[in-house]
């Protein structure tokens, strides 16, 4: 990946110096990511991208305390969740998300199918489907939404999700295995519709 | 030792994780071998992973880039990095 050839810490150390427009650069590969994290936890275009300016904003105005042990990929997915959570406090004072660990009780089994196809990738240049998998990860519960957005979105490692999100490594585990049962649940007889068995309309 | 589809379902992830101990592993995966209804839990969780993962699941609005650099600039041009306490 381009981010694993550029030299963030070179890059940080001549921002700190004094050339600050190099910022701009620094952040370009991973303002997906940040945008991506923060609208997954508020649900909603006009505060994710608020948070995701302040995430970055912070960011620049706390670089010198960015220390060099961990990716600053990883340090810029730690703003975006102390932002995106203290968002969520404000904005859900009244109707509040717990961010305790929901009922143990509802256990999920997976969606029993048989005969599933591989839904091709391609289905997702389909607006229905991509809104699909948006409204089937935005809807998981906050605690588990936040593991699965790191780990199986952001690709971080169980330890990074760990660190960031103050919990244990097994929670990190316990919670995403949990989080993905959910969305098979979910998404799994859902998208299995979207799959055309036939490509029957190649014919008009 | 034979086991159920539901305790393959707890392990579900760790299979995809490739984190199972090998004993584990090696009774998930016999069970996989002659159980359509778990493959086709495996298949398709192991698909939804794929397709959430995928950058056009979560776009960035139109003319994010621009805003956000907008911002930036401002805050660029008003302080150093280290100014702040």
């Amino acid at each position: 990946m381009a981010t694993e050839l550029r030299d963030e810490s070179r890059m940080i150390a001549s921002i700190l110096a004094g050339e600050t427009q190099l910022f701009h650069e620094l952040i370009r590969p991973y303002e997906r990511r940040v945008y991506a994290m923060a609208l997954s936890f508020l649900r909603n275009d006009a505060d994710a991208e608020d948070v995701a300016q302040e995430a970055f904003l912070k960011a620049f105005r706390n670089l010198a305390s960015f220390r060099g042990d961990a990716k600053f990929g990883t340090w810029l997915v730690s703003i975006t969740l102390n932002e995106a959570r203290s968002r969520i406090r404000r904005r859900d004072a009244v109707k509040m998300e717990s961010l305790d660990e929901p009922d143990e009780e509802g256990k999920t089994s997976p969606a029993l199918l048989r005969d599933w196809k591989e839904i091709p990738s391609e289905a997702l240049e389909r607006k229905e489907v991509r809104s699909l998998l948006h409204k089937a990860i935005t809807s998981l519960p906050l605690i588990y939404r936040e593991v699965f957005q790191l780990r199986d979105i952001e690709q971080l490692s169980v330890q990074e999700a760990a660190q960031a999100l103050g919990i244990t490594v097994s929670s990190v585990k316990v919670r995403l295995h949990r989080a993905r049962m959910m969305l098979q649940k979910n998404l799994a007889p859902q998208l299995k519709q979207v799959a055309p068995k036939r490509r029957w309309w190649a014919w008009s | 030792m034979v086991i159920e589809c539901k305790h393959v379902w707890a392990h579900i992830s760790g299979y995809l994780d490739q984190t199972l101990p090998p004993e584990v592993l090696e009774q998930v995966q016999k069970h996989l071998e002659h159980c359509e209804i778990c493959s086709a839990i495996l298949d398709s969780t192991r698909n939804i992973l794929i397709l959430t993962a995928d950058e056009r699941v979560f776009e960035l609005p139109l003319g994010f880039s621009e805003r956000l650099h907008a911002r930036l600039e401002e805050e660029i041009k008003g302080l150093e990095p280290d100014g702040i306490g």
